[in-house]
């Protein structure tokens, strides 16, 4: 089954037009929306959370379709949001008492065991909490009940390398095979790390979706001279950066002639190239 | 069992575990009929895809180094070790063929490629 299917996504407001956007999450998978701020990223997101109509295309989470799905089916999506709307008087443990009247599948053993691996106090107030901890309440709230979807936004940016880290941790325990993970981010070092599919969202439009080690092995950095590059095939040619000294260039590995040196190429420099471009 | 995964080899993913799986096996690392650790947990510990350890573990068994039971998992082929060596052999003689029709064009003689040889040999 497939966590998530978009078929034709679009939604448009005076000043941007998002896709018309196919996208698949399958079940057992992580998936990292991928682009820059105003991409689409957080319509996709809204889309799928019904917290926005689309103006054409469907939108299928955990086989059923939405909106009609809703409110059942946000029993079994976990969300963390960039923003998020809990009250600064609240602690940790009075959180974990609002969420068992929103959610009926509330787990409090499993929240506790969360606050408790995550090293959060339970009586200390939230508006008290530094970014990193309410980032990691939100993340214990949206894990303890039994959810089959995890959707996060921007959640690990902000925070510093070892609470993110903490956050990728618990991320890869929680996906397997009855469980699925979309999140967005453009911190995309996170993404490489832990993503088996990468969607690389630009003006909003879908740039690229593919597996992320494919990905990664299909390109490399090409660099060389103006006049080499002049001479390659430009189809195996996706984007360039010329400097005073030569020409980087993105190109498909494959298609490269023999004796021409291909770089690695990491995630970031692979969309910063390819945004360049388009 | 050791495996030591690089990002920066330039080495696809899957092929390094194929390879370092494939040599356990022909080193004995990894015995007939032992269990290898599932998909997900291998990719869970290695911190890698698990798109790729699937892609990795279904090369592995096209190549009849491990078979899948399943719902039980994968376990080590058992495998003639002369059909092994023989494998190896072939291999290595086409690595040598290959650098008979290179060295002509470097006017290299065979006692250069000896020398060669025994140099790289001992730095290793």
């Amino acid at each position: 089954m497939n966590a998530i299917e978009l078929r034709g996504l679009t939604k448009s407001y005076q000043s941007f037009q998002l896709g018309p956007l196919d996208l698949t999450l399958p079940m057992g998978t992580i998936l990292g929306l991928v682009g820059e701020n105003g991409a689409g990223k957080s319509t996709t997101l809204k889309s799928i959370l019904d917290l926005i109509r689309p103006d054409a295309g469907s939108v299928t989470v955990l086989g059923q379709t939405v909106p009609d799905a809703y409110p059942s089916l946000k029993e079994e999506i976990g969300v963390v949001l960039d923003e998020l709307a809990i009250p600064g008087f609240l602690d940790a443990r009075e959180v974990g008492k609002l969420m068992a009247s929103a959610y009926s599948n509330w787990d409090e053993q499993v929240y506790q065991s969360y606050l408790a691996k995550l090293d959060l106090p339970s009586n200390k107030k939230y508006k008290d909490f530094s970014r990193g901890m309410k980032m990691k309440l939100a993340l214990a709230a949206a894990l303890s009940h039994h959810a089959r979807l995890l959707i996060l936004d921007e959640a690990t940016s902000g925070l510093d390398p070892m609470v993110r880290q903490e956050i990728l941790d618990i991320l890869y325990d929680f996906c397997d095979e009855e469980h699925a993970i979309l999140l967005s981010s453009h911190i995309v070092s996170d993404l490489e790390k832990i993503c088996d599919y990468i969607a690389f969202l630009h003006k909003g439009r879908l740039v690229l979706v593919e597996e992320k080690d494919r990905l990664l092995e299909r390109f490399g950095l090409l660099k060389c001279s103006e006049a080499d590059l002049a001479a390659l095939d430009p189809s195996a040619v996706l984007a360039k950066r010329v400097h005073h000294y030569g020409v980087e260039a993105l190109v498909e590995r494959d298609r490269m002639p023999a004796g021409l040196t291909v770089d690695a190429v990491n995630l970031e420099e692979l969309i910063i190239l390819l945004a360049k471009e388009k | 069992m050791n495996l030591m995964i690089s990002n920066s080899s330039g080495q696809p993913i899957y092929e390094q575990i194929c390879s370092q799986i494939k040599q356990l096996i022909q080193s004995g690392g990894l015995a007939a009929d032992e269990a290898l650790p599932s998909i997900r947990l291998l990719a869970k510990d290695l911190r890698i895809s698990v798109i790729t350890t699937k892609r990795a573990y279904e090369e592995l068994e096209r190549e009849g180094y491990i078979y899948t039971v399943p719902g039980k998992g994968s376990f080590v082929a058992r495998r003639n070790p002369e059909l092994m060596r023989e494998e190896q052999l072939r291999k290595i003689e086409s690595l040598m063929e290959e650098i008979a029709r290179l060295a002509p064009g470097c006017g290299l003689s065979n006692e250069d490629l000896m020398e060669m040889f025994s140099i790289l040999h001992l730095e290793e």
